[in-house]
């Protein structure tokens, strides 16, 4: 289990990033490396090039900015740099006072001494459907910010996720930031998930939002991208089945289509209540 | 007076290395040397023919030294691996080529060997290997093994390797003869011992010294040695196998030898340089032993009392590929399925089916956890069936204390008679009772059972012979600074050897304890052993260790004797002194009565001038005595008559979650007896272990192969090995000693208990929470994941 | 065609290292086999086990999944830095060996390693937060039971030193 060689390429800023990854199209790029290096070493993955860009400056910033800033958006929101790890994103006071659905997720993710050195931008745009950040961000209608040859360009999280571990990011784009908009007043959000084992990638996952009226929930490990749906006006005893109505999920060695069916229904429950409490105040 | 060590829970030599980082592994030895990396091509089909093999494409990768096929083989290389344990009922037993020939039979079997500058370039030479295979239809499991609709071997009729019986009484007509009857059909899957460290073998050839050095990761150093002296036509005197530090072996690393094993050593002297192969985890998984897969079928008469009349039992044991390490497994699965009771009537018949998957060779308990857990159902079954505690059913089976020894009437997995030495399982069930809170239990079940809530209670009993032959050594060296050398020749990965056996020559020798230093697993310092497996360590180096230093104590005492013109039997020694009992002042230490006990021509320090031809001797007599050897050593082995048995019983109580189906470890006891405990923290460490990796096996761990023979879970991402989060937070331990007498230290092994009753004991407690409500709910099939439980609950709703 | 070698400097323990590596050189191996550091281990190169587990910047990372050009400018921790300068084990393995918390010793540095920044940021840990600490390694022969003591009595002995 050792990597295939590759070129590798260190640039010291963005623009020599983006012309690395111009220059070879069988390119890829490292950040925290805690989902591609697996890949490289079992050789699922043997890339030509990679482009290390742990050397890029003010990458790892995790700007936060409260409602009423009106920079980012009306309830402020979360941007989190390329290289902001896991482990400072979670750490992050701020965070957690305007999305704390963000450390809610991300506590799930793997083990803390992964989340020391990966990182969340790198997990989002990896478009893993059994990944916690994936989901937080369709869920919020979040969004992704990109370098390329043309400029930077901002991906909606409705059009980030393409299929099972494709992204809309393009081979010659850089992911620099991800952005989440900041919980609304009023406003409650929960997430939940049951694993195997404790840090394992969920069997289900669920996380909620719940603003007024309107509840939605996204589900990970139930089909091939991070899956959002709205259940407002669904009644409580409802809310699983009505999810399960838009949700195909999959079979594999750990856990059967019917099981993960029943998860559904148990977290959808869980995730929305809990969120509602939080919405009004409990 | 020095204090005896036995029985002390005294802290581990060992850990100093290992806790600054300074252990010695086998990928450790030879670093930052000159020296060459193997890599192995190994199959992608579980059942193909082998139509070609083009290595053309290697030859140009730089640092590529050589790339090896079947057809490089000479001489006793190309003939099949050894068959360790032949058994004239294995009547169809296959080993595998050290490189495929011609065929491969499942995914991880080797093909070719390549040797490089480092492991990435040895890797890069096999991706560029070109095979041409002709697929063949695989048999995977034990449902297509015996339907042999497929062949795995094509001269293997019924994909049967062996067939066996045995009996004692006439269970068939004691059945029927019985008012009460049952028939239980029981699956366990399979399952892997995952050491954290894989397999590693490092050779180095000597062309001054004509010799070959080889350092592999293995639980038998002597057994390695024989069989690469024996392929590569070296005499035994030219192969050294050293066993450094071994990161944890359960069983796997008993079989050998390993392809690699043997190649390894054949490049280092063809490449004259120094090579080294380290398995990684992938290849663990598919190209090292596995083990646990088994289907029972059980009948049973018993009595009003839950007396067991009659035991009936047929099962079908999945041994993989190859046969390497013979019947083993499943001798002792239907021998130490018995446990502490006495059927009076048993018969036992099982298959040892051949299928295109990894070969299967012990695992911690070999056997024994299947056994347990169709013995321990059965008893569950039986209580259940008549209404009755299932501790009272257990009890009225038990074999009594002063029945002992007791004789089950069948043949042990060492050729010798099943005949347990000692035991007291009454007192046993007792004290588990008490630590489980098993009488209080049904009131806090139905106290949960308001609050909506399922908890269960699940208990095992089990007897497990520890200790097997033929036989272990050992040697004590007292050098002349006083300092204690002992070795015996099994190996060691991680029971802390080098301290007990230390205890064991403090206590016996009166040296201090931090004098002596243990070495295990190195042919050139005790060429004559077995291996560690078997719970057989303490037991069989143990003993003959305590002989050893017994022997080397007698000979201080003679020395020692005519030196303060004493008689032996009035000396005592305390902390490395020999003194006249009642009278300290005369006295002299362990050094100096080494250095009078070779006597010398030449000097080489102040202490050696007393032993010098002037200096002692009478002059009148030959410096060494008629009947003596010069040295200060002792040298002894013990070989027992047959197995020690220690036994034990563990209960858990589980709360099972009525919407998701996981389950809940509240609590874990366990009541062990391996005799008399030379280290109480150790043995207790070792019973935390078994336990996590019962749990493992019971609640997370399988192999998951799909019916093309694909492992859809080769890594510790999908092979769920238990992290501390899902392990039980505490476990209660009590002991009973109950001496062997077998022994001359009273002792039995204990490695392997704590994983016996697992299965058993958590199909026990799941199957009590689930009947809160299903009183039919029966779990059958281990192990058991909240998918496959919440399925269960459908069947029975 | 030969593999492009990158020079590259790494500070291990305090200690500075210039080696020649390819690029794919996981830093794991580089520790091992190019700086002789054996203490750390290799038990499963895709970062679920923990054995390879060292400090960067005294932080934990799996030292499997970085590339030891990616490793230049940290500073590097490994289980030979962590005795105390005197030479005396340091109050995490001194824990170790009181409690009995490894057998083998093969996944034993990622523990000590991961513990050792663990305590530092979280010198008093609950029981609860002493499992957790070690939630993320894996050990095959200790059931962790003495491994959770350890973490609790590297506490006190971490209290007596201060």
């Amino acid at each position: 289990m050792k990597p295939a060689p590759f070129a590798y390429r260190r640039p010291g800023t963005l623009a020599e990033a983006v012309s690395a990854l111009a220059g070879e199209p069988d390119a890829k790029v490292l950040a925290g490396g805690q989902s591609l290096v697996p890949l490289l070493s079992m050789r699922l993955a043997s890339p030509a090039m990679l482009v290390d860009i742990n050397g890029i400056p003010d990458l790892d910033a995790i700007v936060v900015n409260d409602a009423g800033d009106a920079v980012e958006g009306d309830d402020g929101g979360v941007r989190v740099g390329a290289l902001a790890r896991h482990a400072a994103v979670l750490a992050s006071p701020e965070v957690r006072r305007v999305q704390p659905l963000v450390p809610m997720a991300l506590q799930h993710v793997a083990h803390a001494t992964i989340r020391n050195r990966g990182t969340t931008v790198g997990s989002i745009v990896h478009a893993d459907a059994a990944a916690e950040m994936p989901v937080v961000l369709a869920l919020l209608g979040g969004s992704v910010e990109v370098e390329g040859p043309g400029g930077r360009r901002t991906i909606p999280a409705e059009e980030l996720f393409l299929g099972p571990l494709q992204s809309s990011v393009a081979h010659d784009e850089i992911a620099v930031s991800a952005y989440v908009p900041g919980l609304a007043a009023g406003a409650g959000v929960a997430f939940d998930e049951i694993a195997r084992r404790h840090g394992d990638y969920a069997l289900v996952g669920a996380a909620a939002l719940v603003e007024g009226d309107r509840v939605r929930v996204g589900y990970l490990s139930v089909g091939d991208v991070p899956t959002v749906v709205d259940l407002s006006g669904v009644a409580d005893d409802e809310l699983g089945e009505a999810a399960l109505a838009h949700l195909d999920p999959p079979d594999d060695i750990h856990a059967t289509a019917a099981y993960r069916a029943q998860l559904v229904r148990v977290l959808t429950t869980r995730v929305v209540r809990s969120a509602r409490d939080m919405a009004e105040g409990l | 007076m020095t204090t005896k060590l036995m029985g002390q829970k005294v802290q581990r030599v060992e850990d100093q290395r290992f806790l600054r980082g300074q252990g010695r592994y086998v990928d450790d030895v030879a670093v930052e040397r000159d020296l060459l990396h193997a890599a192995v091509l190994r199959s992608p089909h579980a059942h193909a023919r082998i139509v070609d093999i083009d290595v053309a494409d290697v030859l140009d990768v730089e640092g590529v030294h050589a790339v090896w096929t079947y057809e490089d083989l000479t001489g006793p290389m190309s003939e099949p691996l050894p068959l360790l344990i032949p058994h004239p009922d294995l009547t169809h037993g296959r080993t595998q080529y050290a490189l495929a020939k011609d065929e491969v039979n499942y995914v991880g079997e080797a093909i070719a060997f390549v040797v490089a500058d480092d492991r990435y370039v040895a890797e890069d030479a096999v991706d560029r290997i070109r095979v041409r295979y002709e697929p063949l239809p695989p048999v995977v499991g034990i449902d297509a093994a015996r339907a042999a609709d497929r062949l795995v071997h094509d001269d293997v009729p019924g994909n049967i390797g062996a067939r066996m019986e045995q009996s004692v009484g006439d269970a068939p007509a004691a059945i029927k003869a019985a008012p009460h009857t049952l028939t239980l059909d029981l699956t366990v899957e399979r399952s892997a011992c995952t050491p954290l460290e894989g397999r590693g073998t490092v050779a180095r050839w000597d062309p001054d010294l004509n010799r070959l050095q080889v350092w592999t990761s293995t639980q038998s150093s002597t057994g390695v040695r024989a069989v690469v002296a024996v392929k590569l036509g070296l005499d035994l005197g030219q192969v050294d196998v050293i066993t450094p530090d071994v990161g944890g072996g359960f069983g796997v690393k008993i079989n050998h030898p390993w392809p690699e094993e043997l190649l390894v050593p054949l490049a280092a002297r063809a490449l004259g340089r120094t090579v080294k192969f380290t398995e990684d985890r992938r290849e663990h998984f598919i190209s090292s032993a596995h083990e646990r897969g088994q289907v029972h079928h059980i009948e049973v008469g018993f009595d009003d009392d839950g007396r067991l009349l009659g035991l009936d039992v047929e099962f079908w044991h999945d041994h993989g590929a190859y046969t390497p390490y013979g019947l083993i497994v499943p001798i002792i699965t239907s021998t130490q399925l018995l446990g502490p009771y006495k059927p009076q009537n048993y018969r036992v018949v099982f298959e040892s089916l051949y299928t295109n998957t990894v070969m299967v060779t012990p695992y911690r308990g070999a056997g024994r956890p299947q056994g347990c857990y169709a013995m321990e159902r059965t008893m569950d079954a039986i209580a259940s069936y008549l209404g009755k505690d299932r501790t009272e059913v257990r009890s009225v089976n038990f074999i009594q204390p002063d029945e002992f020894p007791f004789d089950q009437g069948l043949i042990f997995q060492d050729g010798r008679e099943l005949e347990y030495d000692s035991g007291d399982y009454p007192a046993s069930l007792e004290k588990i009772k008490a630590l489980v809170g098993w009488d209080e239990f049904p009131a806090f079940q139905a106290e949960m059972a308001a609050q909506g809530r399922h908890v269960g209670i699940g208990l095992a009993c089990y007897v497990e012979g520890t200790g097997v032959g033929p036989y272990e050594g050992a040697h004590v060296h007292i050098e002349t600074s006083g300092k204690v050398k002992v070795a015996t020749g099994l190996t060691t990965q991680g029971q802390g050897h080098q301290t007990v056996f230390a205890q064991l020559v403090a206590d016996e020798l009166g040296c201090s304890f931090e004098d002596v230093e243990v070495v295990t697993g190195d042919t050139r310092r005790m060429p004559y052993a077995v291996g560690t497996f078997a719970s057989r360590a303490a037991v069989m180096s143990g003993s003959a260790i305590h002989l050893a230093a017994k022997r080397a104590k007698e000979k201080v005492l003679k020395i020692a004797a005519d030196a303060l013109e004493a008689a032996p039997e009035d000396l005592e020694i305390v902390d490395g002194v020999v003194s006249v009992k009642g009278s300290p002042g005369s006295s002299i230490d362990l050094g100096t009565v080494s250095v009078l006990s070779n006597p010398l021509r030449y000097a080489f320090d102040e202490a050696s001038k007393a032993a010098t031809q002037f200096s002692v001797g009478d002059p009148g007599k030959p410096p060494v005595p008629e009947d003596e050897e010069p040295g200060l050593e002792g040298k002894d082995f013990y070989s027992p008559e047959r197995a020690t048995f220690a036994s034990g019983m563990h209960a858990v109580i589980v709360e099972t979650d009525p919407e998701t189906a996981e389950i809940r470890i509240l609590k874990y006891a366990v009541v062990h007896d391996c005799g008399h405990l030379i280290n109480p923290m150790i043995v207790e460490g070792q019973i935390h272990g078994g336990v996590a990796q019962g749990v493992g096996g019971a609640l997370y761990e399988r192999m998951a192969y799909d019916e093309s023979g694909q492992l859809l879970n080769a890594s510790f991402m999908d092979f769920l090995m238990p992290y501390v989060t899902e392990v039980p937070d505490g476990i209660d331990i009590d002991h009973l000693e109950t001496p062997s007498p077998l022994n001359p230290l009273g002792i039995k092994g204990a490695g392997e208990a704590g994983v016996i009753p697992s299965a058993a004991v958590f199909a026990a407690a799941i199957e009590d929470a689930e009947r809160v409500g299903r009183p039919e709910f029966t779990v059958t099939a281990m192990p058991i994941s909240p998918s496959e439980l919440f399925a269960l609950r459908q069947e029975h709703s | 065609m030969s593999e492009e070698l990158h020079d590259v400097r790494l500070t291990v323990n305090g200690a500075t290292h210039e080696i020649r590596v390819p690029a794919r050189r996981l830093l794991s191996d580089a520790l091992r086999h190019d700086l002789g550091l054996t203490g750390t281990h290799v038990g499963c190169e895709h970062g679920v086990c923990g054995a390879c587990t060292i400090l960067v910047d005294g932080a934990p990372m799996r030292s499997c999944l970085m590339f030891a050009v990616s490793a230049a400018g940290h500073e590097l921790t490994t289980v030979e830095g962590l005795a105390d300068p005197d030479g005396s084990l340091g109050p995490v393995q001194q824990a170790f060996l009181e409690c009995h918390g490894l057998q083998c010793g093969f996944c034993t540095p990622g523990f000590l390693t991961t513990i050792t920044a663990g305590l530092r940021d979280n010198p008093t840990p609950t029981h609860e937060e002493a499992r957790d600490m070690i939630a993320g390694n894996l050990c095959r022969c200790t059931g962790y039971q003495n491994i959770v003591k350890a973490v609790e009595r590297a506490a006190e002995i971490g209290a007596e030193r201060a």
